[in-house]
């Protein structure tokens, strides 16, 4: 019946036609529902299943636990706030639809915490979807390419590294930069250089830092301040220990029951995805095995050479923690692994990861100015991609050269 | 060491002469078409602002500050001569880049055609002139300038071959008709700004 509607559409949007500006839109609705029939007509043809949609929607799935974590954690945080007397609920329309729901502030109760975290989730993945899929359909219709499934990655990266209380205007202002200035001045999915979602979020961080940064803005309660791991540990004086800080233990944060944005702070849903990005082949993991022993390196540096005679807590931080705590682990597998802007080359893509590792631990430890420093290690990686895949591909001209020299 | 590693390293990243003052951009947004001629544009700058904080440093200390001439005579200890610096600057630049290229043309062939066409270019990139005048505002001593010189060359150097291999590979974009050529390099140059801001505050 659906087929049936969509082909009655199709002349109101072919070339002539009234509706021919619109044709993207159509083209998307289209083929996201139904395999195109369209086969290839030149020569070559690769018989593979996997096309880019398949690849990002396979992603998305990939996502799901910790979109079930930002619903059941964003809930959980903020009913225990609440039931401890530590905050109050935010007024507002949440609270009357909790209210008419009947549901309280437990944060016992399973289903209290995933209506809560719904509420506050769901209207930024919404404006995200809204605000960043009218600038690609705009774009398409006008550059008349297809609107890309890259777009149902890229918005569901961006909601989850975003904290709960973000004003949903700052949501709509970080994808649009994302979306236009990240990806769609180079032409769309597959051309730019930079990670969108990541480029969207880094500039809402440096623009607005009151509320993408500090201690009130991770927990949706009123008047209920706490840092997250990581930051309370960048504030810390000497030797003290992350249990002691939060009254976290390494499990909460591997689990990811703590203080964070709402989707990056388990560690155990961001290792499910990644089992599954990397048995399908779209995940590299050679990038992801790269991040993680340039930051196990690093950071164990610091571990063992600080001791505990420094003024500086992050140093003697050991690199287990660093893996669970801030938005490593989300960053390693969903932001680094992006195939866009990582090294298209295997050798380059160890590079590439070790010097997102490096860097991460790097930015934790010795700048004062951040405390996570995924975000920046990414973009910085992103931005030398090209250069590691051109030396790579050099290098390999010349083996062969010498080669066939002899 | 700690302390001249702390200024290489500072020099390099953190006040990266391309990416955090958006200095030298003429020559940056032009030469880095190719990996291979940003490479050669690189090794230039390097060298030059190696050669030439030192030179300048030297300079001030013994020509220019006020009491710098004292050597001459003690007469002369009052004299200050810091409005002369940024003339003498870009003089001590313009010759040394024509002493550099006459003795790489007599000496090594090779370095001066691969380098040729870049070295009078860079006699007027402001990243050089920059490079001595941020050495006389934090007043840095000999050494320290070396250091300085070195470091701030590799971070330019860093930069425009970073925003080559970008350029590069941009040749498969599809940008916006508008956007061609200098626009969508001044946004790229922008985006890795962004990915340096990283370094900011350490």
């Amino acid at each position: 019946m659906l087929r049936k509607l969509l082909d009655r559409l199709h002349p109101a949007f072919s070339k002539g036609s009234k509706l021919e500006k619109l044709y993207p839109m159509y083209e998307a609705i289209d083929t996201f529902l139904y395999t195109p029939s369209d086969t290839t007509k030149g020569a070559s043809h690769v018989r593979d299943g996997m096309n880019l949609k398949r690849m990002m929607s396979l992603v998305v799935v990939a996502l799901a636990p910790c979109f079930f974590m930002a619903l059941d954690n964003t809930g959980y945080q903020a009913n225990l706030a609440i039931a401890n007397g530590q905050g109050t609920p935010i007024e507002g329309w949440r609270e009357d639809v909790m209210t008419a729901l009947g549901r309280g502030h437990d944060p016992a109760s399973f289903v209290d915490n995933m209506v809560l975290g719904a509420l506050f989730f769901i209207p930024v993945y919404f404006v995200t979807v809204a605000v960043g899929g009218a600038w690609e359909g705009l774009f398409a219709s006008v550059r008349k390419h297809e609107i890309n499934e890259g777009f149902l990655v890229t918005s569901a990266l961006f909601p989850l590294t975003l904290p709960p209380t973000i004003p949903l205007w700052q949501v709509a202002l970080g994808i649009s930069f994302g979306v236009v200035i990240g990806k769609e001045i180079y032409g769309g999915i597959g051309k730019n250089f930079l990670n969108p979602a990541l480029t969207g979020r880094a500039f809402l961080y440096f623009a607005y830092p009151t509320q993408l940064t500090g201690m009130t803005i991770w927990t949706a309660a009123d008047g209920f301040s706490a840092a997250t791991p990581l930051g309370a540990m960048a504030s810390a004086q000497v030797s003290d220990t992350i249990p002691a800080l939060t009254g976290y233990s390494w499990l909460d944060c591997f689990f990811g029951y703590i203080q964070g944005s709402m989707g990056e702070s388990s560690t155990l849903a961001c290792l499910l995805g990644a089992v599954l990005l990397i048995s399908v082949g779209i995940g590299s993991w050679r990038v992801m095995a790269g991040v993680v022993s340039g930051a196990f390196v690093t950071s164990g540096l610091f571990w063992i050479f600080s001791g505990n005679a420094t003024q500086n807590a992050m140093m003697t931080l050991n690199p287990f923690w660093h893996f669970v705590i801030g938005g490593f682990a989300f960053g390693t597998v969903y932001m680094a692994t992006d195939p866009v802007s990582a090294a298209m080359t295997d050798v380059g893509r160890w590079f590439y990861g070790i010097l997102i590792g490096v860097m991460t631990i790097l930015i934790r430890v010795i700048n004062p100015a951040f405390p996570e420093g995924i975000m920046l290690a990414i973009l910085f990686g992103n931005t030398f991609a090209p250069l590691i895949d051109y030396f790579v591909v050099q290098a390999n001209i010349k083996r062969r050269e010498a080669r066939y020299a002899a | 060491m700690e302390h001249y590693l702390s200024i290489f390293m500072k020099s390099v990243f953190v006040e990266n002469m391309a990416l955090a003052f958006f200095l030298g951009m003429c020559t940056f947004i032009a030469v880095s078409k190719s990996v291979k001629t940003a490479i050669g544009l690189g090794i230039a700058v390097i060298v030059i602002l190696t050669i030439t904080v030192p030179a300048n440093n030297l300079l001030l200390n013994y020509l220019l500050k006020p009491g710098a001439l004292s050597w001459i005579s003690s007469e002369y200890s009052d004299i200050d001569l810091t409005f002369l610096s940024l003339i003498t600057y870009i003089g001590t630049i313009a010759a040394m880049v024509q002493i550099l290229e006459m003795t790489l043309d007599r000496y090594f062939p090779p370095l001066y055609n691969a380098l040729g066409i870049f070295l009078p270019l860079i006699t007027v990139n402001c990243a050089i002139l920059a490079g001595s005048l941020f050495m006389q505002e934090r007043d840095y001593n000999f050494p320290e300038s070396c250091v300085f010189g070195f470091g701030a060359g590799v971070g330019w150097a860093l930069a425009i071959v970073a925003l080559a291999g970008i350029r590069e590979k941009m040749k498969y974009s599809d940008v916006p008709d508008g956007l061609k050529g200098l626009g969508i390099t001044f946004m790229t140059a922008g985006l890795m700004a962004l990915a340096f801001m990283s370094f900011g505050g350490m």
